[in-house]
Formats: C-alpha cells, sequence, structure tokens
C-alpha cells in the first residue's frame, strides 16, 4: 500500500444557510479544497461524497453525479460516489478516498461531505434523523435520536454517577472552543447555567447537549504522499483509517453505554498507526450529543470508563488539557450538517497539525485523531493524523 | 414513514412473536432469521414470549416526529424480556413512575398515526406490573 497524505482542505461555514443551495454549498468547499491544494481540477481521478439524506431533506439522490457536474468535471467523466453511514458518511468517504489512493487506483482523490438539513421543518428532520437506527424496531415505536441517545445517558448517569454539571461541561467547554473558530455555527460562550435551564428534549438531555440542524459542507484532497509535496509544503500524512460497525439497534447491544464499534475502530486506528494513546495530542470527536463525547474518550481509551465526567471537568480535554477534545468546538457548536461532519474533523486536524489553528491552536501538535460515529454506534470511523 | 411496511410486521407487533435458536438456544425479539451467534448452523423457529421483563434505561421524549407529536411527553425504554432479548418500547406509565429495573408487561396499545385524520398504527407497548 502506498503512503497517504491530505494536500487540501476546505469548508464552509456551518449555519442555516436558507439562502443557499446545497450545491452551492459543496461547490464552495470543494474550490476552496482544490484552490488549497494548488490543484486544476481536471487533475482530479476520483470523487466519494458524504450524504446521509439528500433524499429526505432535498428529496434530491445520485448526489455523486450531481456534485462531479457542478464541480466543472462532468467532461471529465471521473467516478463519483456517493457514500452513505448516516452521520458517518463523511468519515467513511474520507476512508473510501484513502483507501482508493493507497491501493493505486487513484492518484488525486476529493472526499466530500454535504448536507442542507434547514429547507425542511423540525419535525420532519426529526423523523429523517431517526432512519439513523433502526426504523422498523427503534423508530416505529417512537424513538427519536435524541431520545436513543438520552437512553445512553440515562444508563451511563446510574451507572456511573455522572452529574448534570459534568454532562454540561462538555458543552461549555465545545462552545468555547467554537467561539475561536470561524467556520463554527455558534460563535458564542455558554455557562453552565445555559446548558441546565435548556428545554428538556429528551430527558435527561436538554436543548444545550444537542448538536443543532445545520446546513454545510466539506471537503479535502488526497494523493500518495511521495507526489505531496509538489503540491503543498505541509501534506499531513494520513498514519491510520479504520472502520467498524455494530448493531443497528441500541438495545441489541452488549453494553448501552459503551459504543463496541468505537472501541473497535479505536484499536484498530492505533495499531495500523503504531501508536499509544499518550502519543495523541488531540482529538476530534463525534458529541452530537454531551453523552457522545463522555462515551468517546472513554471508548477510545484517553480515560478509564466512568471517569470522563471527572476528566471534562478537571479540564483534561479544554484546550491546554491532557488531551484537547473538539477543538474546532465540535458537532455541538461548529454544528453538525451529518454528511459533512466526518470531512470537516479532517479540515480541523490538519490546521491543527499545520499549526493553522489560531486562538484554537493546540501548542506544538504533531499527531491528531478523528472519530466519527453513525447512529447511536452502528458505524465508527476513526482516523490519526501526523505531520509529513 | 410509509403504513404498508408496518402492516406487514403487525402479526408479530401484536403478538410479542420473536424467534428461537434451538442450536444455542437463544431468543430474538425484534425476530432474526440468521442466528448471530451460529449463523448457518443455527436452527430458528418460532417463539411467542411470555411478554413480561424489566426496564433496562429510558427517556421522556419532548420533541417527537408529527407521527408522535401528540403523544408527548411519553416514557421511550429499552426492556429485557425475561426470556433474555431487549426491545426499544414507549411505556404506559407517567415520567415520574419510571425507574430502572421497575417490572414491566406487554400491552396492546395505538403506537401512532400519520397525521391527524390519517391512518393509525398499533403494536406492543408496556406497563408497568
Ligand atoms: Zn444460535
Amino acid at each position: 500500500m502506498r503512503d497517504v497524505a491530505v494536500i487540501g482542505i476546505g469548508c464552509t461555514k456551518f449555519g442555516e444557510w436558507w439562502d443557499r443551495s446545497f450545491r452551492n454549498l459543496f461547490v464552495e468547499a470543494g474550490v476552496k479544497a482544490i484552490e488549497d491544494a494548488n490543484l486544476a481540477g481536471e487533475q482530479i481521478d476520483a470523487m466519494y461524497v458524504g450524504n446521509m439524506s439528500a433524499g429526505r431533506f432535498i428529496e434530491q439522490e445520485h448526489i455523486g453525479a450531481l456534485i462531479a457536474d457542478y464541480a466543472g468535471l462532468a467532461s471529465e467523466h471521473i467516478p463519483a460516489t456517493r457514500v452513505e453511514a448516516a452521520c458517518a458518511s463523511g468519515g467513511l468517504a474520507f476512508r473510501e478516498a484513502v483507501i482508493s489512493v493507497a491501493s493505486g487506483m487513484s492518484d488525486i482523490v476529493v472526499a466530500a461531505g454535504v448536507e442542507k438539513m434547514t429547507d425542511v421543518d423540525t419535525s420532519l428532520s426529526t423523523d429523517a434523523l431517526a432512519g439513523a437506527a433502526d426504523r422498523e424496531w427503534e423508530g416505529f415505536t417512537g424513538a427519536t435520536f435524541p431520545g436513543l441517545y438520552a437512553m445512553i445517558a440515562t444508563d451511563y448517569i446510574h451507572r456511573y454517577g455522572l452529574t448534570r454539571e459534568q454532562l454540561a461541561q462538555v458543552a461549555v467547554k465545545n462552545h468555547y472552543n467554537g467561539a475561536r473558530n470561524p467556520i463554527a455555527q455558534f460563535q458564542k460562550e455558554i455557562t453552565l447555567d445555559t446548558v441546565t435551564n435548556s428545554t428538556l428534549v429528551a430527558d435527561p438531555l436538554r436543548l444545550f447537549d444537542c448538536s443543532p440542524i445545520t446546513d454545510g459542507a466539506a471537503a479535502v484532497v488526497v494523493a500518495p504522499l511521495e507526489v505531496a509535496k509538489k503540491f503543498t509544503d505541509t501534506p499531513i500524512k494520513v498514519l491510520a483509517t479504520a472502520q467498524a460497525s455494530d448493531t443497528i439497534a441500541l438495545h441489541d447491544r452488549r453494553d448501552i453505554s459503551t459504543l463496541d464499534a468505537s472501541v473497535a475502530a479505536g484499536n484498530r486506528a492505533f495499531q495500523m498507526a503504531g501508536l499509544e494513546r499518550k502519543d495523541i495530542d488531540f482529538v476530534e470527536v463525534h458529541d452530537c450529543f454531551t453523552i457522545a463525547e463522555i462515551c468517546a474518550i472513554e471508548d477510545l481509551g484517553f480515560c478509564k470508563k466512568g471517569e470522563a465526567g471527572k476528566f471534562t471537568e478537571e479540564g483534561a480535554t479544554a484546550l491546554g488539557g491532557q488531551i484537547p477534545v473538539n477543538t474546532s468546538g465540535g458537532l455541538k457548536s461548529c454544528g453538525h450538517p451529518v454528511g459533512a461532519t466526518g470531512i470537516k474533523q479532517v479540515c480541523e486536524t490538519v490546521l491543527q497539525l499545520r499549526g493553522e489553528a489560531g486562538k484554537r491552536q493546540v501548542d506544538g501538535a504533531e499527531i491528531g485523531m478523528t472519530h466519527n460515529v453513525g447512529g447511536t454506534g452502528a458505524t465508527v470511523a476513526a482516523h490519526i493524523f501526523g505531520r509529513a | 414513514m410509509s403504513v404498508p411496511r408496518f402492516w406487514r410486521k403487525i402479526p408479530q407487533r401484536y403478538n410479542l412473536e420473536g424467534t428461537h435458536c434451538e442450536t444455542c438456544g437463544r431468543y430474538f425479539y425484534p425476530p432474526r432469521n440468521l442466528c448471530p451467534e451460529c449463523r448457518r448452523e443455527g436452527t430458528i423457529v418460532n417463539h411467542t414470549f411470555k411478554g413480561v421483563g424489566k426496564v433496562v434505561t429510558y427517556s421522556v421524549i419532548r420533541t417527537a416526529s408529527d407521527q408522535f407529536s401528540a403523544l408527548t411527553p411519553y416514557v421511550l425504554a429499552i426492556v429485557e424480556l425475561e426470556e433474555g432479548p431487549r426491545l426499544t418500547t414507549q411505556l404506559v406509565c407517567s415520567p415520574e413512575e419510571v425507574t430502572i429495573g421497575m417490572p414491566v408487561k406487554a400491552v396492546f396499545r395505538k403506537i401512532g398515526s400519520e397525521g391527524e385524520s390519517g391512518v393509525i398504527y398499533y403494536g406492543t407497548k408496556f406497563a408497568p406490573m
């Protein structure tokens, strides 16, 4: 296999874009990534596009071809493939691009992610997102996506004694970071009271425990490491790509508040990179809900099971802490355009490793990790990156 | 969400019918026709559950999709049946009543409807014993 590097990144601002279309958003992200990589469009060999539910959100399917067309590449006839794994669609699109280059099948590949979620009302978006779980045996009974994560939270709180304040601290920390990120949907710091006084969505999760409904797109360009220096002075090497699956329904899991797919993907990534947990300087984890970040940092092995609340409260996951988590602001503050999130995590990691993350820069960052979850943990993608 | 797809499954939802693997002894609800333990070696037969179990975890849903919005707030739970399998269900009780470990039994109820005047669909919920 060939070594692979990220040579370009691009991201739209995340938010509610009522005046912009789906194709307008991904073209902006794609053009930024291609400019960042100093590429000409005709040098692109293939595209992978992460998208969860354009069919529900904008009633458009056939996203691969649509994106290639509006990226100006219809005349090049490049292979353009949509990748879907709910909220992990972006992470898997990136992984497919890496595999394609590593295998030698392609040289320059674009991995993009896009979602336009605000064109439908909340009831429809709630229903569409519930499709990330088991429609026949979870959705049918009235299980919403926040409701499923809320049941993880209830189980976790009951077993490990997580406090309301510790859970809220995840959101406070991520908003602090997001306030320092120009692409974040909410660039505003919040307090513990903001979280604990917000409306209940699905007990015990409140509005500020949940990532928002968001429009946005992100794109990256990957290339063989051996040619990466021709395009950029700061190629970022992909040290590991890993993916794992688990039961689609939460009720069939071995342990309600351990995402075994996160454990498996994390272990595979560390093994592939030949690295240990202490080698990681920062990590972007999938915090679609505050409880998800608590589970993620334990499942990836950054602290012991049951201790993530205390770990967070003590500042270990904050900027300047032992292992900064979600320097971008995470899904919570950046917003969560589901198909784009996994690619945005890669963009943030590359910025950090280039030393271009501005006010949220992790000093001396050399190794970073991303963790992208589909559904309640039925799919997980994990990647590790380092300076080349 | 399309109702016809759910109609096909309704006998199993009405009667809490699942499956049983005679090779390894595991029970499945929702039903599976391939045993994840024995895979192709498994012998799967139908099984009707007694319908008693206990609450593993729960939430109270306050924001729902259209089909369920008239029911909010409602209690959603994962219930472990006496025979072993777990399922997601609504509980017929108040949010204050529910606790982890609470014994529950299956009851036949309206599950939801397609809008205010749309088709109603039925199935199993669980109530405190
Ligand atoms: Zn079996």
